[in-house]
């Protein structure tokens, strides 16, 4: 079970999203992460979505989002060159002791403290899916009051690109 | 051309060429309905469920090749017609279903009838559109259309509130020529390296097999098949969907394939060495146990589909296009390379095939005093000499007919293959005879079946349709009963209906005649009343022996090679079962 980032231009238009999400539900395939926004073209938006399955559910994900009306073109990212980002926002408690520590630890992430409380910081970081994972468990669990992650987005490298 | 939304749908399908619309009217559609009452271009016709719109829109759809068209109201119409849609959808039928919907600015607010369409019906149609402007809707109507007829067809809904049709509100009409929609394209010329591979692996077999399937009907590519394959000289077996699309009563035909497929052609698949998929889906019926599936064989598919191709059952060479333009190029390489069969191996295989051709696999009791009803079909093809449109329902009855009437055109055998819809038969017959009213055309049906959507028998007098209803009548949903006796050691759990309807008294409440047999030295004079009456509709209610079952199968789990057969048992008489 490889995991795949399938990243989609699909029509920007109302029910788009839903017909990926319900393609997903009606034929048992899972998504792990789903993030959507519209493209610098308007009329577009961009989908990536991670996956996981063997070969054949893979090329059966790939051909049945193909033959949605709305999609225009996909690339699976795993199969080649890419660079992979996901944004987290983490709220933690900080006591005065503790308030260094946890900097010191989010500049070793190369994150951002970028809200702060007499009580709380609130984190942004970027990077690989591993090393936000990463981060969280670097930190006490305890402390964590929320964290939000946005699922990951890619891009392919090189030349080549995903556009009409 | 300045037309309001309602008269910009009805000139819409008049410009596309729309002959009938299969409709039921509500309050969603009364602009819609009122700006059809105003011409008589477009023909409209009432049914009396909107399942029945569908299924007869499918009927059309089938025989003809030209696309379906339905238009029902908002909430119970659309929700009515939704197995139509699916029904169409898993057998790639072109249709195009409108459906009305509640004002935009009331939508979502579960105003009366507002039932969402959109989202009810996504997981059935190739696409629906949501018309959120007037200004749009002609060219929707083009795109829909467009949709629903090219690459692999499928229904398309366009779902219009009731404001869109508004009266007063009056735009500037042109219907347009042609549309293309950038994120949809397909593809309809094969690879030639791919085509170049499929041949040499094609010219290079042993045992081959021709397995082809409804995209040869939708792709009408009939006559491309039939000079394939005569060219070849390869055996040819057909799947349901692809009865026709290569002549029954030719000697290179050894029948359908799958669970009730004749022994020969399973047999004949699974030995064979290289298969030929053409405009086929590898369905469950057909394949059996995946597992257990064409064990020595090498596989080309032709589908105009991607995703049909490896979905179950992987294949060697994988040829994406429409099977006509296929075929031709396949051709050409075929007759430059034609010496390169091996024609004492290919004289083997036909020893072999004709050596399971020997069993008689389809043989059945002829001297019981019962009326089979195999026979009933053997004489159905006989009276209307092979050249009938045949609509079936779902079940033993439609297996029988796939197996006793060859048919040796395409586009006369009209059933629900994929979804297995019960009720499909006779509104699908009212659609074929409005086609062609010319045209002999029977509905094979059970007692079961033609409960679920007998209603239409009311339309059919309305428009003078006269179909003939060949009620096959064992008092069992015998295809139930059958696998319970096979299955479920003949406990028959509510495959029975205590109470049946006199169907010659329901015909002839319905402004039909109605014809009851129950000895089979009555089956041919009755057939041959029944299609002598050129201008009624004839039930014919056949009562048959209630303990046939469809044989040969492949049961649940087994593989091609391992089909039951029929065990001769003497002559039957009828056994209680219930």
């Amino acid at each position: 079970m490889i995991r795949h980032i399938i990243s989609i231009l699909i029509e920007n238009e109302s029910g788009a999203l839903s017909r990926v999400a319900g393609l997903f539900s009606a034929r048992g395939y899972n998504i792990e992460s789903l993030t959507v926004a519209p493209t610098e073209d308007p009329s577009l938006s961009r989908m990536t979505l991670v996956t996981r399955g063997s070969e054949e559910i893979i090329e059966q994900i790939t051909k049945q989002l193909n033959k949605l009306i709305d999609v225009v073109k996909l690339i699976d990212l795993a199969e080649s060159f890419h660079i992979e980002r996901e944004l987290l926002l983490v709220k933690v408690k900080t006591t005065s002791e503790m308030r260094d520590e946890i900097r010191s630890m989010a500049d070793i992430f190369r994150g951002k403290i970028i809200d702060v409380t007499p009580t709380t910081y609130i984190i942004e970081m970027t990077g690989p899916s591993e090393k936000l994972d990463a981060f969280i468990a670097a930190i006490d669990p305890d402390s964590i009051i929320e964290a939000v992650r946005s699922g990951p987005t890619g891009i392919s490298r090189g030349e080549k690109g995903l556009h009409l | 051309m300045e037309l309001n939304g309602a008269q910009i749908v009805v000139q819409s399908l008049i410009d596309e060429g729309v002959e009938y619309i299969f409709g039921y009217p509500g309050g969603a559609v009364l602009h819609l309905y009122d700006a059809i009452f105003q011409q008589d271009q477009l023909k409209h016709i009432l049914v009396r469920h909107e399942q029945g719109a569908t299924h007869a829109a499918d009927g059309y759809a089938r025989a003809t090749g030209k696309p379906g068209v339905v238009l029902v109201t908002s909430g119970p119409g659309a929700t009515n017609a939704v197995t139509g849609i699916a029904t169409a959808y898993l057998d790639s039928i072109p249709m195009v279903v409108i459906s009305g919907q509640v004002s935009l600015p009331v939508i979502g607010s579960d105003a009366f009838q507002e039932v969402d369409m959109i989202g009810i019906t996504r997981p059935c149609v190739k696409h629906n559109f949501l018309v959120k402007d007037v200004t749009k809707l002609a060219e929707t109507i083009k795109k829909a259309f467009y949709v629903a007829t090219t690459g692999r067809p499928g229904p398309v809904v366009i779902d219009i509130p009731k404001d869109i049709t508004a009266p007063n509100i009056k735009v500037t009409y042109s219907y347009p020529q042609k549309v293309s929609i950038r994120s949809y394209n397909p593809v309809l010329v094969g690879h030639k390296g791919q085509i170049k591979k499929a041949v040499d692996l094609l010219l290079s077999a042993k045992k081959p097999i021709i397995y082809s399937g409804g995209g040869v009907v939708l792709g009408e590519a009939s006559s491309e098949l039939i000079a394939f394959t005569k060219t070849l000289g390869y055996p040819i077996t057909n799947t349901l969907m692809g009865l026709g699309s290569y002549p029954a009563t030719d000697n290179q035909f050894v029948g359908m394939l799958g669970m009730h497929g004749t022994y020969e052609a399973n047999m004949a698949m699974h030995e064979s060495d290289v298969i030929i998929a053409i405009g086929a889906r590898f369905d469950d019926r057909v394949t059996g146990k995946l597992d257990l599936f064409c064990p020595y064989a090498k596989i080309i598919h032709i589908d105009v589909d991607p995703a049909s191709i490896s979905k179950t059952v992987r294949v060697t060479i994988p040829i994406v296009g429409d099977v006509k333009p296929v075929l031709d190029q396949m051709m050409e390489l075929i007759k430059e390379n034609k010496n390169k069969i091996d024609g004492v191996a290919l004289a083997e295989w036909w020893n072999q095939i004709r050596q399971w051709q020997s069993v008689n696999c389809l043989e059945f009791d002829r001297s019981s005093p019962l009326i089979k009803p195999q026979y009933v079909i053997e004489q159905l093809y006989e009276v209307t000499k092979g050249d009938a449109y045949v609509t079936s329902d779902v079940g033993q009855h439609q297996m029988w007919a796939a197996q006793y009437y060859p048919f040796t055109k395409p586009r006369r055998w009209i059933n629900s293959g994929g979804l297995g819809t019960m009720g499909f038969g006779l509104p699908a017959a009212i659609g074929v005879k409005l086609a062609f009213p010319d045209a002999d055309v029977a509905c094979v049906t059970g007692e079961a079946s033609i409960q679920m959507c007998i209603q239409e028998l009311s339309t059919a007098l309305q428009y003078k349709t006269p179909v003939k209803i060949i009620n096959l009548n064992n008092r069992y949903m015998g295809m139930v009963r059958q696998w319970q006796e096979f299955s479920y050691e003949s406990r028959y759990s509510h495959s029975y209906m205590d109470t049946i309807p006199e169907f010659v008294k329901l015909a002839e409440a319905y402004g039909h005649v109605g014809i009851r047999i129950t000895k089979p030295e009555e089956v041919r004079p009755a057939l041959e009343q029944a299609f002598a009456l050129k201008d009624r509709t004839v039930f014919l209610d056949v009562m048959t022996d209630r303990t046939e079952n469809v044989y040969p199968m492949i049961e649940a789990g087994k593989g091609h090679h391992d089909m039951k057969l029929r065990v001769a048992t003497g002559t039957s008489t009828d056994r209680e079962l219930a």
